[in-house]
């Protein structure tokens, strides 16, 4: 029996297991939502297409799956782009289903359409425009294995609305073999001995853990590795959650905006293991240096990550799960004890004390924070938008386990915290969600709320406002003379009274004192909720 | 900076040259030169890329190109290990008294003459860059109208050669 192709569409997302897809309608998509119809497949409605984007990735890295989002053609498609660049630079599996104007009217530059696939090239795995109708399950086949294996990614498919209409014979494909993408899971055992000598004889070692040991569930041997051998441990900001931030081996997160203990602790080291982190310049910037002074093992499932950033001595290449269940098996405990006992005394001495708890006339984000960490059930996942509130929630919320922190880690996106809460939400219904954010960026995506209305979404908000862009006026400060240029928010909404148009409750959070209840409040149930902290301008973010 | 020559077998598909392109660009590559045709499997293509680059950059233009899901293989020809060609097309101003000289340079090169008219010659010559460019030097003062060159292409020499379904990449 043949099927149209938009039918096609849904019924290869039937067989990818795919129950939930973020999008929005438009013309030339209008076939794939007429069959979507008939489809027990779920569909949450943005109110903008880079919220379906950023909601497809909340969804894959709060579970693990490849997340979908769908728009129209032409601005449907490049409000996309945005949320598309976002997962690829911090690795997240999504596929996008774009639709486009008719086959033979590309080119034309008629109504709507625009070239997505070639906008998008930069920042896709990979991506297709459908030109041929029978080749569409294989193509959805292929998108779905290429964004969820290897070095995860975006994935677009751009069809045609005449595509969409073709009727075809359908036949989903069991298997895919694509010649020019072979990923290599398998790490060199001659490296990895190598590897395993090296540990050992080292005096002062320290791992760094990055996304890649989310993408790859390799915690437990994270820490296998960490525990047994004595090493401990910093994360990048894509890798926070691959140790329980209170863990004794736990520095916190390394670079420009991490913990004292971490980059002195990398700065000192004579081994250097970095583990599904690609070196980016805001974890580690001053890369001559440190390969100087440390010996470097680099494990990675991208082996273009491998020596682009900085100068390794052992590169591995695999998936970091099984090369680290192989090196466990062999390494041996070195001579690192003087080595903890510096790193201990140093991180003692260091400490945040969060002893002005009722001092002040405003709320103390890094004091909210470890509060919050602290009262929310273990099953919180929390996402962040970018700025200050960013790194705060880095620093001082304590997570216990992987994918229970999203943030946009390498692209830096403002808008991203709302609807990634909505997809980790929609991905993980038991869990409590919480977004925090700044008043600057929650105004990037706010909306969102209108999704998080109409779907019955319980995400929580936590709103550091200090009206201002609070990183972009310390950067301002420090480094252009305090010459403020187009960094206050004045006349911001009473974000209270903007969520109860929405029916939500919330409550302006004035000072530390009343933190405490407030959250309590917040957590008192499944529904959305605010919290609108009054903070003070001058807060720094470290 | 040194010149490396890497040979690139990828899907013949459209938009594969502009995905290839796109990246030099996007990473800060710079290419000399880049010739692209068909293979003996009509599903395959070969580009010839010539970069200038440390060795640095050659290692990331190879790791960066093999992580495009249409590049199938890749392989960095030794200069010493290999044979490579470049065509050129040069139209270059002849007359009665210049013509009979440039037909004399032509033959010292082995190049051939393809069009001829009262005041032009347009001289084909097939081979290495340096002998492409010393045509080229000896033209010049005769007064060359135009260009057209294919860019280099090149195999490696012997029993070696790059096939796109050996095992992978």
């Amino acid at each position: 029996m043949k099927i149209s192709g938009a039918r096609a569409i849904i019924k290869s997302l039937e067989k990818e297991n795919v129950n939930v897809i973020f999008g929005y309608p438009g013309a030339a998509i209008c076939p794939f939502y007429d069959a979507l119809l008939d489809s027990s497949i779920r569909h949450i409605l943005t109110r903008n297409e880079q919220g379906a984007a950023h909601a497809a990735n909340g969804y894959a890295r709060a579970t693990g799956k490849t997340g979908v989002c769908v728009a129209t053609s032409g601005p449907g498609a490049t409000n996309l782009i945005t949320g598309i660049a976002t997962a690829y630079m911090d690795s997240i599996p999504i596929v996008a289903i774009t639709g486009q104007v008719s086959t033979e009217l590309i080119g034309r530059d008629v109504f709507q359409e625009a070239d997505i696939t070639g906008a998008t090239a930069p920042f896709c795995k990979h991506n297709y425009l459908v030109k041929n109708a029978k080749k569409l399950p294989y193509i959805i086949k292929e998108a779905f294995h290429i964004a969820s294996t290897g070095r995860p990614g975006p994935v677009l498919i751009d069809v045609p609305i005449d595509i969409q209409n073709t009727e075809i014979e359908f036949n989903y494909p069991e298997t895919v073999d694509i010649r020019g993408y072979k990923p290599n899971y398998k790490g060199h055992p001659m490296q990895i001995k190598k590897a395993a000598e090296e540990i050992s004889k080292a005096k002062a070692p320290v791992i760094c853990a990055g996304g890649g040991i989310i993408n790859a569930e390799a915690s437990a041997e994270l820490l296998e590795l960490a525990e047994k051998c004595c090493i401990p441990v910093t994360t990048t900001l894509m890798g926070k959650g691959a140790i329980p931030s209170l863990h004794r081996l736990s520095l916190g997160m390394l670079g420009s905006h991490g913990s004292p203990v971490a980059n002195y602790a990398v700065n000192n080291a004579d081994l250097l293991i970095l583990l599904g982190a690609r070196v980016g310049d805001r974890a580690i910037a001053a890369t001559h240096k440190i390969a100087k002074k440390a010996k470097i093992i680099h494990i990675d499932i991208d082996p273009a990550e491998i020596g682009k950033n900085i100068e390794v001595t052992i590169p591995i290449v695999g998936d970091v799960k099984n090369v680290l269940r192989d090196l466990i098996s062999i390494v041996e405990k070195g001579n690192v004890d003087e080595w903890n006992q510096k790193i201990q005394s140093f991180k003692s001495k260091h400490t945040v004390s969060y002893e002005d708890v009722n001092e002040g006339d405003t709320v103390k984000p890094k004091y909210m924070l470890s509060l919050l960490s602290e009262m929310v059930p273990d099953n919180t996942i929390v996402t962040t938008e970018v700025g200050q509130n960013q790194i705060w929630a880095a620093n001082h919320f304590n997570v216990s386990r992987p994918r229970s922190f999203i943030t946009s880690g390498g692209m830096g996106t403002m808008g991203f915290g709302l609807p990634s809460a909505i997809g980790a939400k929609i991905g993980t219904p038991e869990s409590t969600v919480i977004t925090i954010s700044g008043d600057g960026s929650f105004q990037m995506s706010l909306q969102e709320l209108g999704t998080i209305k109409q779907c019955k979404i319980g995400v929580k908000v936590v709103i550091f406002n200090n009206s201002r862009l609070g990183m972009v006026r310390e950067i301002q400060r420090t480094k252009y003379r305090g010459r403020y240029s187009q960094v206050f928010l004045e006349n911001n909404p009473d974000f209270v009274s903007l969520f109860g148009a929405y029916g939500f409750k919330g409550e302006r959070v004035e000072n530390n004192s009343q933190v405490r209840a407030a959250i309590e409040r917040m957590l008192s149930n499944d529904e959305p909720y605010l919290l609108d902290c009054v903070v003070d301008p001058e807060e720094p973010t470290l | 900076m040194a010149k490396h020559t890497l040979s690139v077998l990828v899907e013949n598909h459209a938009g594969v040259l502009s995905r290839v392109a796109g990246l030099f660009s996007r990473r800060g590559f710079n290419i000399d030169s880049l010739a692209v045709g068909v293979t003996e499997d009509p599903e395959v293509s070969r580009m010839t890329i010539v970069v200038d680059g440390d060795d640095y950059v050659v290692e990331q233009v190879s790791k960066q190109l093999n992580k495009l899901v249409d590049v199938i293989k890749i392989k960095r020809l030794d200069d010493n290990d290999s044979v490579s060609r470049e065509l050129a097309l040069i139209k270059v101003n002849a007359n009665a008294t210049t013509r009979g000289e440039i037909l004399q340079i032509v033959e010292v090169f082995r190049a051939n003459v393809i069009d001829i008219s009262k005041n032009t010659l347009t001289i084909e010559i097939t081979g290495s860059l340096d002998k492409v460019a010393a045509l080229e030097d000896m033209l010049k003062p005769f007064g060359i109208k135009e260009i057209a060159r294919t860019g280099m292409i090149a195999l490696e020499r012997g029993n070696k050669h790059l096939a796109a379904e050996d095992n992978g990449k």
